[in-house]
């Protein structure tokens, strides 16, 4: 549903995105991961015909995003960073508008059913201005979704929400991925995880690494870590869970008071080390695995990227 | 050209709820009552009232080259600041039907505003024995209504080159004023002179619409910078877009 190839735009003389090449397919959830400024926004406002990019192509549905823009823009259900809004009319004018700028058929059935979805339906009548933040934000969301749009453009979607709102719009984004294609950014790593069949992790303007978010775990961990505490006798413990098989290091942290066990790849050592601790007499508190997060994928990605520069 | 409709309609719309647009009504109304009251005032006292339905046109032209610019300001600008220009420029709208849609709006709403301004001539047409001279009122109105198209045309075009609608105000008030100069530079000699004479924006109307001379020079003047600037302001918005 949505191909780029070879995507550059450049401010000035200062690139916003090089070179970037993906593509969604129809029913994905992908992920833009990124710290602020990377160049999500700007991905975004070039896929939904808001500014051409300097070089380099994108399609959306098989349509140019430069040279068929408005076809482009028919299938794009898109919410900007800062929700659009006219605070002096009502949700439902404001549906009303939008949805005869965008020639939508039954118009009036449409917006009921679009306040259904996003939950609004009880502030049809109220004035945009006098709304909180999170139900701006849905407002926007049914703004994207009234003329049913085979894909859906997200910036930041669930930015200055409270956590609440956070769940209920990650749930909504879920349930709409089913049948559209989704293209969503964010810069809180937890929540692409958490939504997304795929992500693209962005830096600088370019993508820095793409894959379901599992792998992208797993790939930079090379290996699970477990994270075990026991009541005392931790020194002794260390070097007998080392001898264990499937175990690579083991390391005591006294600052946490526990001790971390790297696992080899593809091996899951849980059951010998909790055997062992219980077998050698000592109290067992906790024993879970740490994983690695997406945090750290981030991080280590974004080193790797500058060292190779 | 549905789209056209659709935001005009909302921006005509907008203007009744909006405080700005009264404050404007009121002002020009205010203005226009009290010249007219004085006129017809001081004209029984002497005895002399000249039939003429123009009476209130004169200044009217004055006012609105302050009015207009407050009506357009924000058409634009104010799209650009909150953001909803993105929602626009992401809807399938081309960038003609945006800035046309907008000044069609501005139009409408101005023109309810002179239609009300009829009432003097009336009035006066009442008073007034045989009555007053209609083709000459109406030649009057219709130069007023094309110069008023022009100055909203012109309005609308400063306005999408400005993010806030106070400096886009201040920038039309004075382009309006610019071009109001510039025709007095056409009483000289010469083809620069000429030139200056032919670009002025007021001069079409007072020298010729106003007097009851229906020229088919001065219609074109008004409706070929109309179009110009509203050309000129897809452009704008279109360059918006390349930043």
């Amino acid at each position: 549903m949505i191909q780029v190839q070879g995507l550059t735009k450049y401010y000035g003389r200062v690139p916003a995105i090089r070179d970037l090449a993906f593509h969604a397919d129809q029913g994905e959830i992908v992920g833009f991961l990124g710290p602020n400024g990377a160049g999500k926004t700007t991905t975004m406002r070039i896929l939904t015909g808001y500014m051409p990019p300097t070089s380099g192509k994108a399609s959306v549905a098989g349509y140019d995003v430069v040279d068929e823009s408005l076809q482009v823009r028919e299938r794009i259900g898109y919410l900007p960073e800062t929700v659009p809004l006219y605070p002096e009319l009502t949700v439902r004018e404001y549906l009303e508008y939008m949805g005869r700028l965008r020639a939508v058929r039954d118009l009036a059935e449409r917006i009921e059913t679009v306040m259904g979805e996003v939950r609004i339906s009880g502030r049809a009548d109220n004035f945009i201005g006098s709304l909180s933040k999170g139900l701006r934000q849905r407002v926007g969301l049914a703004q994207a979704l009234l003329h049913q749009p085979p894909v859906l453009i997200l910036d930041e979607p669930t930015i200055g929400l409270d956590p609440a709102q956070i769940i209920e719009v990650r749930e909504l984004v879920r349930g709409l991925g089913q049948d559209r294609t989704v293209l969503l950014s964010t810069h809180i790593l937890s929540e692409a995880q958490q939504i997304c069949d795929r992500v693209l992790i962005i830096n600088q303007g370019r993508i820095v690494a793409e894959d379901t978010p599992d792998n992208l775990q797993a790939q930079l961990a090379g290996g699970d870590r477990l994270y075990v505490q026991v009541a005392a006798g931790q020194a002794a413990l260390t070097s007998q869970i080392e001898a264990l098989p499937g175990v690579r290091q083991v390391l005591f942290e006294p600052a946490e008071d526990r001790i971390v066990v790297h696992s080899e790849p593809g091996q899951d050592p849980r059951a010998a080390v909790a055997r062992l601790i219980v077998e050698s007499g000592h109290d067992l508190l906790e024993l879970r695995p740490a994983g690695i997060s997406l945090e750290e994928v981030f991080l280590q990605l974004t080193r790797e990227q500058e060292a190779a520069e | 050209m549905r789209n056209v409709w659709t935001i005009a309609s909302r921006e005509f719309r907008l203007y009744f709820i909006s405080p700005l647009a009264y404050a404007i009504a009121a002002s020009v109304f205010l203005i226009l009552g009290g010249i007219f009251f004085i006129n017809i005032y001081f004209g029984v006292q002497s005895g002399n009232i000249s039939p003429d339905g123009r009476m209130v046109m004169g200044p009217l032209v004055t006012i609105m080259v302050f009015a207009t610019p407050a009506l357009t300001m924000r058409l634009l600008a104010d799209e650009q600041r909150m953001g909803t220009l993105e929602l626009l420029l992401t809807a399938p709208v081309r960038d003609w039907e945006l800035v046309v849609g907008k000044w069609l709006g501005s139009l409408g709403f101005m023109t309810a505003l002179l239609a009300v301004t009829w009432v003097y001539p009336l009035i006066m047409h009442q008073m007034a024995d045989p009555g007053i001279d209609q083709g000459l009122l109406v030649s009057a109105y219709l130069g007023l209504f094309l110069l008023t198209a022009c100055m909203l045309a012109l309005g609308v075009l400063v306005s999408s080159l400005f993010d806030n609608p106070l400096p886009a105000f201040f920038a039309t008030l004075g382009l309006l004023l610019g071009l109001w100069i510039l025709g007095g530079l056409g009483s000289g000699s010469g083809a620069w002179s000429e030139l200056a004479g032919y670009l002025g924006l007021v001069d079409h109307f007072y020298n010729n619409l106003y007097r009851g001379i229906l020229s088919l020079t001065d219609i074109l003047y008004y409706v070929s910078m109309t179009i110009l600037a509203l050309f000129v302001g897809a452009q704008a918005i279109q360059a918006r877009r390349w930043r």
